[in-house]
């Protein structure tokens, strides 16, 4: 480097540079997600190594209800709709009508709640526990965590629409917001897994 | 009446019990002794000096990523005195067990000394010592005011400090694991181990393992977004590249831990059948799961401290890092590959002689960018100007004591060699010649080439030099018995013997493992010693050893805003860059500086961590679902809080750097 030019060097520049609340936090959350993914992989690969192992016990065919898991994947796929129709919403500022959808939202979760709840307690019914089998215990675990995740989603999503309802379409609650929609279709995508290799494999 | 009032203790204590005191065992008591009046004199200490204020404000509820840092370093360095304890026990038990001696440890204390010594010294000692250099030094070589996440990075050291203790609370509340450290099933299963020791360790794991991988997700966030404006990817020094990578692995293991560790517990809580021998379980599918978090965890220690030694050596030698760029790549190689390794831990699995092929291989392979960077720092030193200071003193000790455990690494990744040696004495001289060699001398390079920039004074010389000397023979005097009685075939683990010519080496690795105890008190010795003498020490200039990277640009220690104005970067070695182009320091036109402010709410959730682990761990279900509730309340309350900045008002910017004006003309 030419001691002319060397000599034109600024250290410091005359605007400091600004990282303003948030400006990361994209990026880290989509570092988080990964992370949670790879716990799902997780919960997959145990299944795939031990969801044969039925122990002389009921297996996939014995036990799931494909109609009863497409009204609940129905369920699912219709909240993610319908965030998106709130994210829509949020972008053109308009509160109520995104507290609105939110809300619809919310419900479609509950409802694909209720459904797998309603299921896991119909299999303990019939004995299918998750302590009879290797296969049982993979299977109540990755759809079970899967479920706890939508039921978390289900808590914070009621704590955003308590924050914009306070606060309004702040860049803070936007941002909010938008890891929520992130986290919710994420959930998505695994259930869309879920539903494939578990019970459409299983079943078919 | 008073019965039917006993039936009602266990829905308030769970499974806790007043015979869950060891009160019966000596050395337990004596201890617990020791550890309650020594406490009991620091609360007090601080009660009488009137320090709990500032703490609480100053220290527990900090944002600030250099105090944060040090609190990680005081947590690890105290977990250091309770885990060499338990190496010393070990060392003096299997020196004593001879001839018909039972030695002074049953089976069921010795069981979880072993396991205790290393899970402590992994988690709880290497993970906080590596982590809080990363975030003490990481921030302030890119130039940036604190990390991306100032209030997570605090969240993250609490949840460490939570675990720690819960581990800490089962030396005195009931028993620790005694299954090894990585509690291989189906003996951590509720069948062979139906004790609360294992639930310590599953959730004392689990809940620092939270900190762990957030604190990961923060430090990846901090290097891709907050560098200084111009300093590009390839200019960065290479201990923040060497974090990068290891903050990578972190993100992409420790969720595995954390899915593997809950698997297990579903087995002992819910009786789910993953890792039994019944109903279809398979135990070595926690071994295969167990290892693919445990590997890349060998690199996540390791690779800081590689970058630690090119800071050492560069700056020592008054050179630029030899082969920057492929320094760079062999990390970035090492990172991938630390994936590709996994079985090697378990070739006698009975995998066959394919797949114990393919991991043999791999394993070698990784000794190819490993030995690229021995090269790179031997012609680092090549011609260079050695200045034989503390730290570059621990980096030459670590080049020759790691090239050796390097080497028993590849001959145990040979497979048939491995049928020989696993499970051997001559595994454990291996990886504790790595682990001590390796990360332990590093950590200890760093703590003295850093600590003058965190606390504005140097170490003192002499009792380093003690510690050193002390630690490099001590660790060759401990472990090569180790090596030779693993030739012989001498397993791990055990507590007594038969055969008395073994005798002599086991007093030998004791002696050796007495002049290591020699070098940890020599350090602790070093550090009063230069509190003391802290005016004598002092470091005036911020840059005492003519540094090479930006913290190096900054007061000792730095203002809490690290840089009155942010440094622009034109070169890798920005500061040495700048010194050669006569950058003078800017003494007036200071702004106001935006910071993150303080937070109570880490502290607080990991109050409730340790209480629901607790409860957890004993079957205290009403506790265990109150404090579960209260941390989800918390973590809610927090998010409603939406002011969390604050700013550093020019005025008072001003102050500090005209008051370090005047303190470095005082110096001349």
């Amino acid at each position: 480097m030419s001691a002319t030019h060397a000599a034109n060097r600024v250290y410091h520049l005359p605007e400091e540079p600004h990282h303003p609340e948030g400006h990361s936090t994209y990026l880290g959350f989509w570092l988080y997600l990964m992370s949670d993914c790879l716990i799902f992989a997780i919960l997959f690969a145990t299944y795939a190594v031990v969801g044969g192992n039925y122990a002389a016990g009921p297996s996939p065919k014995d036990l799931f209800d494909l109609e009863l898991v497409a009204l609940n994947t129905a369920m699912l796929l219709l909240s993610s709709i319908t965030y998106g129709f709130a994210m829509l919403e949020m972008v053109r500022g308009r509160k109520k009508a995104t507290l609105g959808w939110l809300g619809v939202t919310g419900l479609f979760g509950l409802a694909f709640l209720c459904i797998e709840i309603y299921e896991f307690a119909h299999l303990i019914h019939l004995g299918a526990t998750p302590q009879r089998s290797a296969f049982l215990s993979a299977f109540f675990t990755l759809v079970g965590t899967h479920g706890l995740h939508v039921m978390f989603g289900i808590i914070w999503l009621v704590t955003l629409m308590v924050q914009v309802g306070m606060h309004g379409l702040t860049a803070a609650n936007q941002r909010r917001l938008m890891c929520l929609s992130l986290f919710w279709h994420f959930l998505d995508i695994i259930w869309i897994g879920v539903f494939t290799f578990v019970y459409l494999m299983g079943v078919l | 009446m008073y019965e039917t009032l006993l039936q009602f203790l266990p829905l308030i204590f769970g499974r806790l019990t007043l015979d869950s005191f060891p009160f019966y065992d000596p050395i337990i008591l004596s201890t617990f002794i020791v550890v309650a009046s020594g406490g009991s004199a620091l609360f007090a200490w601080v009660t009488y000096k009137r320090l709990w204020v500032y703490l609480w404000n100053e220290w527990f509820t900090t944002v600030d990523h250099k105090k944060i840092g040090i609190m990680y370093m005081i947590l690890g360095i105290v977990m250091l005195v309770r885990g060499f304890a338990d190496a010393i026990l070990m060392r003096l038990q299997q020196a004593m067990a001879f001839g018909g001696s039972e030695g002074y440890l049953n089976a069921h204390h010795y069981d979880q000394i072993f396991t205790a010594h290393g899970v402590i010294m992994i988690f709880f000692v290497a993970m906080p010592l590596v982590t809080g250099l990363m975030n003490y030094v990481v921030p302030l070589q890119i130039g940036a005011r604190d990390v991306s996440f100032p209030f997570l990075n605090n969240f993250s050291f609490w949840m460490t400090v939570a675990g720690a203790v819960l581990t800490m609370i089962s030396l005195f509340v009931g028993e620790f694991a005694r299954t090894g450290w990585l509690a291989y099933p189906p003996l951590s299963g509720s069948t062979y181990s139906p004790g609360v020791g294992m639930d310590y360790y599953l959730w004392g794991l689990q809940i620092a393992g939270i900190g762990t991988t957030l604190s990961g997700v923060n430090l990846i966030a901090t290097i891709i977004k907050m560098r200084a404006p111009g300093m590009k990817l390839m200019q960065m020094p290479v201990f923040t590249w060497t974090a990068l990578c290891t903050n990578v692995l972190i993100v992409a293991s420790f969720p595995v831990l954390a899915a593997t560790l809950a698997l297990l517990t579903l087995d002992r809580y819910v009786g789910t059948n993953f890792f039994t021998n019944d109903f279809g379980g398979n135990p070595m599918m926690y071994v295969n799961l167990i290892w693919i978090w445990g590997h890349p965890e060998v690199y996540i220690l390791i690779l800081p401290i590689f970058g630690i030694y090119s800071e050492v050596v560069a700056t020592f030698c008054t050179k630029r890092l030899f082969g920057y760029t492929s320094m760079v790549y062999a990390t970035v190689v090492i990172t991938i590959l630390s994936y590709l390794v996994w079985l090697h831990h378990f070739f006698t699995m009975g995998a066959g002689a394919s797949v114990n092929s393919f991991f043999g291989i791999t394993t070698m392979i990784i000794s190819i960018p490993t030995g690229a960077k021995i090269f790179n720092w031997l012609f680092t030193m090549y011609k260079g100007r050695i200045r034989l200071e503390l730290p570059m003193l621990w980096t030459i000790a670590f080049m020759l004591t790691f090239v050796i455990g390097g080497m028993t690494g590849v001959l145990l990744a040979v497979p048939p060699a491995d049928f020989i040696l696993h499970n051997s004495l001559f595994l454990i001289a291996h990886f504790h010649n790595v682990i001590i060699g390796g990360v332990v001398f590093g950590l200890f390079a760093g703590i003295n080439y850093w600590f003058p920039k965190a606390f504005g004074f140097k170490l003192d010389r002499f009792w380093g030099l003690v510690s050193f000397w002390c630690w490099v023979v001590g660790f060759w005097v401990a472990f090569t018995p180790l090596y030779i009685m693993g030739l012989m075939g001498v397993t791990r683990r055990l507590r007594v013997f038969d055969d008395p010519s073994l005798q002599i080496w086991f007093v030998i690795a004791a002696i050796g493992a007495g002049i290591i105890a020699v070098g940890i008190v020599a350090f602790l010795i070093q550090i009063y010693v230069s509190i003391r003498d802290r005016a004598k020490l002092v470091d005036r200039t911020g840059d005492p050893w003519n540094g090479r990277t930006l913290e190096w640009a900054t007061s000792s220690p730095p203002a809490d805003y690290n840089f009155a104005f942010t440094p622009v970067v034109y070169s890798g070695d920005a500061w040495w860059d700048m010194k050669k182009h006569g950058y003078q320091r800017p003494l007036k036109g200071f702004k106001d500086i935006h910071m993150p402010a303080n937070t109570a709410t880490g502290v607080i959730l990991s109050l409730l961590s340790v209480a629901f682990g607790f409860a957890m761990v004993w079957y205290m279900w009403w506790l265990a679902v109150l404090s579960f509730i209260a941390i989800l309340a918390v973590s809610i309350g927090h998010t409603f809080n939406y002011k969390r900045d604050f700013y550093i008002k020019a005025a008072v910017v001003a102050k500090t750097e005209d008051a370090r004006t005047r303190f470095l003309k005082e110096g001349l």
